[in-house]
Parts: C-alpha cells; structure tokens; sequence
C-alpha cells in the first residue's frame, strides 16, 4: 500500500529541503575552508614580495603580474572580436547559412574542456608559430576560450535593446552603422561589459590550458616572450609538491577572493542594467 | 551604401574567427595525434590497457573506463542533487529565498577547480581513507568533487528551465486537488523536462573535460579501476601529468588521448545542441 499523498508529500519536501540545504552547506564550507585557513597568511609582503626557494617562502607577486598579464590580454584580445561577433548576428543577418555555422562555432567552441585549448595553444601558438611557452601563447589561447562567454553575452545584451531605439535611429535618418554605434551599443554597454568582466574571471581561474602554453617560470616575466606562472598553477604546485601548505592556502584565499569579488560586482552591474532597463521601457 | 556594404564584410570577417578557432583546433589537433593511432590501429590504441611510453606502448583503456566512472559518479551525484536544489528553489521555497540563494549558488561556479580539489584532497580523501577503506585518492573522491563542482551550472540553468514552465500549468494541477509534491513531479518537471535535460548534458560535458580537481583528487595509476575505491586516471589528467616532459610518439599518443576526448564532447554537444533546439521549438507552440 502506497502511502497516502499528503504524507508522501511531507517526507519528499522534508528531504529536498535536506538536500538543498546539504548542498549550499557543502559550496559555502568550501568557501570558508579556504579562507579560515589561507587569510591568517596573507600580509601586504605576501601580495607584494617575489617568492624565495621555489615558493616555500616570500610572496606571490610575479604571479599576480603574470595572471593579470596572460588574463586581461587574453580578454583584451577577445572582446573586440566577441563584440563584433555579436552586433553581426543581431544586427546584420536575420537568420540564414552563415549566422546558423557562426552560432554552431561558437557554441560548439563553448564546450571544449580546457586541456584541448592547452594542446591547441601548445602546437599552434608555441611551436608552430614560434612563440614559445610565454604570456603572450596563453594570452591568445585563453582569447579563444573566453570567446564564445562573449559572443554569448554581448548578443543577449543587444537583443535586450527596445526596437524602438532603432526605429527610432533610423527615422532620424542615420546609417545602420551610426545606429548601431551610437544607439544600440550605447545602450547595451553594461551588459556587454558584464560580459567581458565574466570572461576575464574565467580566464583568472585558468588552469590546466595555461599550464601547456605559459609555462611556469617563478621569476617576474620582463616581456610578452617570457614564460611565467599564473596563480592558480603556483597554488596547484605549492599544494601538489607539498612545498608549503601555509603559501599555498593563502594563494587560494587570495584567488578566491579576486574571482568571488570581480563574479559579484558582475552580478550588481547586471542587476542595475536590468533595472535600469527596465525603467526605460 | 556602399560603406554599409564594407563594414558588413569586415564584421562577417570577425564574426567568422569563431569558425577558425575551432577548425584550427580540430585540425592541429588531430594532425598531431591521429597519425600515432593509424600506426597502432584504433582498437589497440582504444582497447589495451597497456600505457607504457619508455616500451612504446600506447593503449588508453584504464583512462577512457576512468572517465566513464567519475564521470558516471559525478552526474549521479551532481544531478541528484541540483535537481534536488532546483525543485526546491522553485516549487516550494519562498520567493525571497530563492532570490538570494540563485545568486550565490552562481557566484559559487566562479570558484576555481583547483581549489576545488585542494579541498577535496584536505577534507574528502583522508575521510574516504579512513571510514571506508583503500587509498582515499579513488574514483569516489574524483566523483564527489566533481559532482560538486557541476552542480552550479546544472541547477543554475534547470532552475531557468522549471521557471520558463507557464503559471497556469502549476495552477491548473493544484486545482485539480494535487498536492504540491505531485504537482512538482508530475506536471513541472515533465513540462521542463528538455531544459533539465540539456543542463545534465552541459555539465556532463564540464565534468569530463575537468582536469586539474581530478588530477588532486584521482590517484592517477595506470591500471583499470575495478571499483569506486580504486585509484583513477581520467583521459584529461593524462595528458595534463605527462605534456610537460613528452617527446616524439609520446607526446603524439597524448594528442591521440586529446583526439578521442574531442570525438566525445563533440558527440555529447550535439546531442545538446539538438535536445536544446528541440526545446526552443517546443516553446513556439505555447
């Protein structure tokens, strides 16, 4: 005999509440480990000195340098073609063969896990073009990664602009490209710098890809040729060689932080471009 | 006009980069690894269990039945519970909850894999070690983490999905007399269910691609896991342990190890890609 539907009912949202809050424990506990046991270590030296014996003492800096170099010229690289990728789709074709290939690439791009970007960069940019294992190999190769979070954001972002505003634009007599520059991305500007902002998060936490196209050289990279290490892969050997367990806690502290901060300023610029929006229409 | 005509030209040429990436990374990668799995012939390449590099042997069994497993244990586990979470977010806590729970568990997908696995090495492994016996590093702790690691993305995009289900829907059932939970299963679920069903897909796909939490958490010994204790090697720990010192066929059998990894995520993306469509179509008729 079944039982009856009213306590079914009791027992089934008694254990999905269980579940979820299992679940959001289980994310925050995360979260709290690392910082407990990582921001004790953390000290303006610890942000600002070079690292001594392999890491086991001193700090992070030519990895903060490295992570902001290879990251935000990776980004750099990737949002001029993401952005005019996206006003290509939206504003250019209405539907047809070549917007349906564009779309396909891109989201098929999108799901390629990390290490291929890392075999692809490693064979491509390093060996065949000649660059080497350095900032500028993982630059690019994250710059392919991170341009499908672009393209996808950047063409939300202008779709949500009313059809008013071109009409509008149109009627005034300007071109579509006056239009497009000066009224739909005017307007979109938030959300497509939301995008960018999430892709250069994503690029920040880059592991395994960096890894086969960067290098990872200890010391601070003088030029775009250099190899260098980037914080999540200094934080990946610290904990994985066993060289410090103190240094390796506060680089995750640190990294979580900086991912956690640029991933929640993100969601309020997105909140207020919504709202705001929303008081337009 | 005929600026209109140029600057359309030049977009469509940026537009295509996206194209390019991809079919430079499909040709260089398998132009690089394809030619060490003609000369072995696929099935030996695909079917022996023997990875010996120094003995020239090439055969990557262990990691593709390792990726199966974790990946198998990470969706039984992640999807499990995001589905958990989802219908929890959407059918029966209060509104202002689910507003601030949706963004933190989305801020929570920013968390790098790295530190992923570094806890789970500190917390999970010693537990596993200790209560239920063999070396702790095992496809159990692979599948763990990784099904949390996954479980951002599946219930970010399910809760989307169970939210994209009109209203009347959920009228219309509890109406009719049925309880919230009959309602929740019978009606919204079925009724989200292609959506569900590309979140799954999507983070099958990040769970097989995962690198460095498996690398922390796996073990990485070369034979084949028998059960959920044994230590494993996923086919993207391979080529992460082994790129940085491979030379000559060595590193041709890691871009024949990328060169199947990229066959499956293909697979899998399109049947996505397909399952999604269906989905978009579906919602023309409402």
């Amino acid at each position: 005999m079944s039982p009856r539907p009213i306590v079914l009912e009791r027992i089934v949202v008694a254990l999905l509440w269980a579940v979820a809050a299992m679940t959001i424990g289980v994310l925050l506990f995360i979260v709290g480990f690392i910082l407990l046991r990582g921001l004790p270590h953390v000290s303006w030296q610890f942000l600002t000195e070079s690292p001594q014996k392999m890491g086991r003492e001193g700090g992070i800096l030519p990895m903060i340098v490295s992570s902001a170099l290879v990251a935000g010229l990776g980004v750099l690289i990737a949002a001029p073609i993401g952005v005019a990728t996206a006003v290509y789709l939206t504003e250019y074709t209405r539907g047809g063969r070549v917007t349906a290939v564009i779309r396909f690439g891109a989201d098929c791009l999108a799901g390629i896990p990390s290490i291929i970007f890392g075999l692809f960069g490693f064979v491509f940019f390093a060996i065949t073009l000649g660059l080497g294992l350095c900032v500028l190999s993982g630059a690019l190769t994250l710059a392919v990664m991170v341009l499908p979070t672009v393209i996808r954001t950047s063409e939300e972002a202008i779709r949500a602009v009313p059809d008013a505003y071109r009409e509008v634009s149109y009627g005034l007599g300007s071109t579509r490209w006056q239009m497009v520059t000066r009224v739909v991305l005017r307007s979109a500007l938030p959300g497509v710098v939301t995008g960018v902002v999430l892709s250069l998060a994503r690029a920040l936490e880059e592991t395994a890809a960096v890894m086969l196209t960067a290098g990872s050289a200890l010391r601070m990279p003088s030029s775009l040729l250099d190899s260098c290490r980037v914080l999540p892969l200094h934080f990946y050997l610290l904990a994985r060689e066993g060289i410090s367990m103190d240094k390796a806690y506060a680089t995750a502290a640190v990294l979580v932080i900086v991912v956690l901060a640029i991933n929640f300023l993100t969601y309020r610029l997105m909140r207020r471009f919504i709202g705001k929006a929303g008081q337009y229409v | 006009m005929k600026q209109d005509r140029i600057i359309s030209a030049i977009l469509m040429g940026l537009a295509l980069s996206a194209i390019l990436g991809l079919s430079l990374i499909a040709v260089f990668v398998f132009k690089e690894g394809v030619p060490i799995v003609l000369r072995i012939g696929a099935r030996d390449f695909l079917l022996s269990a023997e990875w010996n590099p120094k003995e020239g042997l090439f055969g990557i069994r262990s990691m593709i039945v390792g990726s199966a497993m974790v990946t198998l244990g990470a969706m039984l586990i992640g999807g499990t519970f995001s589905l958990g979470l989802a219908l929890v977010l959407t059918q029966f806590a209060p509104p202002r909850l689910t507003h601030v729970l949706k963004p933190v568990i989305e801020l929570l997908a920013g968390i790098p894999s790295v530190v992923y696995g570094f806890v789970g090495v500190q917390t999970l492994v010693p537990f596993i070690r200790e209560h239920l016996g063999g070396p702790g590093l095992s496809v159990l702790a692979a599948s763990i983490v990784l099904g949390i690691m996954v479980l951002p993305t599946i219930t970010s995009i399910s809760v989307d999905a169970l939210q994209a289900v009109p209203r009347s829907y959920w009228e219309g059932s509890i109406a009719l007399g049925a309880t919230r939970w009959q309602t929740a299963h019978r009606v919204m679920l079925r009724a989200a269910r292609s959506g569900i069903i590309a979140a799954v897909i999507l983070g099958m796909g990040r769970a097989v691609g995962e690198t460095m939490a498996v690398i922390m958490v796996g073990g990485n010994t070369l034979a084949v896991p028998r059960g959920p204790l044994d230590p494993v090697r996923t086919l993207t720990a391979n080529i992460a342990l082994e790129m940085g010192y491979a030379t000559g066929a060595h590193r041709e059998a890691l871009f024949a190890t990328g060169v199947t990894l990229f066959v499956f995520i293909m697979i899998l993306n399109t049947v996505a890609l397909a399952v999604s469509r269906r989905r978009s179509s579906g919602a023309a008729f409402r």
